[in-house]
């Protein structure tokens, strides 16, 4: 299907679109890789009177070390997160969970910020942000803002981004020294959304675990240091804290199954990569 | 700041396979729709409209993206090659070749769109592995084939194209 007709507003400054959003409220939404937005479009989902167009926004275009976090603006593609120089050692989890999210074709086009506007709850990024503890900021007419992860995600593809707000750019925290993290998930189909995924960081004085695909929004909790069937029974319980639903990819049974596999290999990987 | 009204005709200027095209486009007008309807460019195909099937992947600038989750308005002052650019002079390329050769397709709808996405892999490196090339195939969906002689023929194109014939024949 077609898109219905809608202004395009080919965007120059990120104050342009404040004032746009501002001015015509929940009738203007902000396209960036349209990965998602597009797609919603197409099917006619949404049919807002006005696009703003970022995806070639210089100043949102930008990727940066800044105060021990990696600085990823609104306009930067996963792709070129993915080839970031150095990945693996500024944000192992982004490093590892990148490859998980969508597809190459649709890795070239989509954002990282437009996925954690989005907050699918089975989605790798926003589950990333959450488990590194990251932040989110926010601009409009009426000033900036800045979110911890966990206060941003509210809910089933529900954020505290209000209606005249524009996601500037999410900051990820950089690696801390020794720690170990992991990232899994299973999919029916590579690049398929997760039927749930868990990312871990394991430091000297405990570990911080996060799962997604199962609740309505990527859920994190913090161990202290853990093994053996202690670790078994803290994923079981926070397992069936996550509020898990029968749909038709899998069972509600099956996701916490996997909460509690998954989530074991992740630590154990996690574990075995501090230093 | 530049506004295109609902239903106003802008003009589109691309690089279509090396060649300086342009056309009108309205705001809602898909990249898919632009390059078939307003460049005559009908080798790319429309499958799912909503980015899931990958038969109308193009290559944006040089990397593969999908054409239906992308605005014709978006494309204006870039580089769009498509599978009419990939057969050379003497008509066939490698890759196409390959193609025919290992039964790679059989209604051939998907296959544009995947040419795209392999002639990329294969520039990134001329070696690839069947991993990435099941990576890369992965943001594609083929009805007939089953896969199996799609990575077959692009680890065989890649290695006709490096001059490595024995491998190609395998």
């Amino acid at each position: 299907m077609k898109p219905a007709a809608f202004d395009h507003v080919r965007i120059d400054a990120p104050e342009e679109a404040c004032a746009l959003l501002a001015a015509e409220g929940d009738d203007a939404r902000v396209l960036a890789g349209g990965q998602t937005l597009m797609a919603v479009l197409n099917m006619r989902l949404a049919a807002p009177r006005m696009l703003l167009d970022i995806s070639r926004t210089p100043e949102l275009d930008v990727l940066r070390e800044e105060r021990g976090t990696l600085y990823i603006g609104a306009a930067v593609t996963q792709a070129r997160v993915g080839a970031y120089p150095g990945l693996e050692r500024a944000v192992p989890l982004l490093a590892q969970a990148l490859p998980h999210v969508a597809h190459l074709q649709i890795r070239n086009r989509g954002t990282v910020c437009g996925s954690i506007a989005h907050a699918d709850p089975s989605a790798e990024l926003p589950l990333c942000l959450t488990a590194l503890e990251g932040e989110v900021l926010l601009r409009s007419v009426r000033g900036q803002r800045t979110l911890a992860a966990e206060a941003f995600f509210q809910g089933m593809l529900t954020t505290a981004c209000a209606h005249d707000e524009l996601i500037e750019a999410v900051r990820f925290p950089l690696a801390a020294a020794g720690a170990g993290y992991a990232f899994d998930e299973l999919a029916v189909r590579r690049g398929d959304f997760a039927l749930a995924a868990v990312a871990c960081i394991v430091h000297a004085d405990g570990i911080r675990f996060a799962a997604g695909g199962v609740g309505d929004r990527p859920r994190a909790i913090d161990w202290p240091r853990l093994e053996g069937s202690a670790l078994d029974d803290a994923l079981n319980a926070f397992a069936w804290s996550l509020d898990a639903h029968d749909d038709t990819q899998a069972s509600a049974a099956y996701r916490r199954h996997l909460v509690r596999v998954l989530g074991r290999r992740a630590v154990i990987r996690a574990a075995e990569a501090t230093t | 700041m530049k506004r295109s009204a609902a239903g106003e005709q802008t003009l589109v200027a691309v690089v279509l396979n090396g060649v300086r095209r342009s056309a009108r486009a309205e705001p809602r007008m898909l990249l898919s729709d632009f390059i078939r309807q307003r460049l005559g460019a009908t080798g790319t195909h429309v499958g799912c409209e909503h980015g899931v099937c990958g038969a109308c992947t193009v290559r944006l600038d040089g990397v593969p993206v999908r054409a239906c989750l992308t605005l014709a308005l978006q494309a204006d002052g870039r580089r769009i090659d498509t599978i009419e650019g990939l057969a050379g002079p003497g008509g066939m390329g490698a890759l196409q070749l390959a193609f025919r050769r290992h039964h790679a397709l059989q209604c051939g709808f998907c296959t544009p769109g995947i040419l795209m996405s392999m002639s990329e892999l294969i520039e990134r490196g001329p070696r690839p592995t069947e991993d990435e090339v099941r990576e890369v195939l992965a943001g594609h969906l083929c009805r007939c084939t089953g896969y199996t002689p799609i990575v077959r023929a692009v680890l065989a194109a890649a290695a006709a194209m490096r001059g490595d014939e024995e491998s190609a024949d395998a």
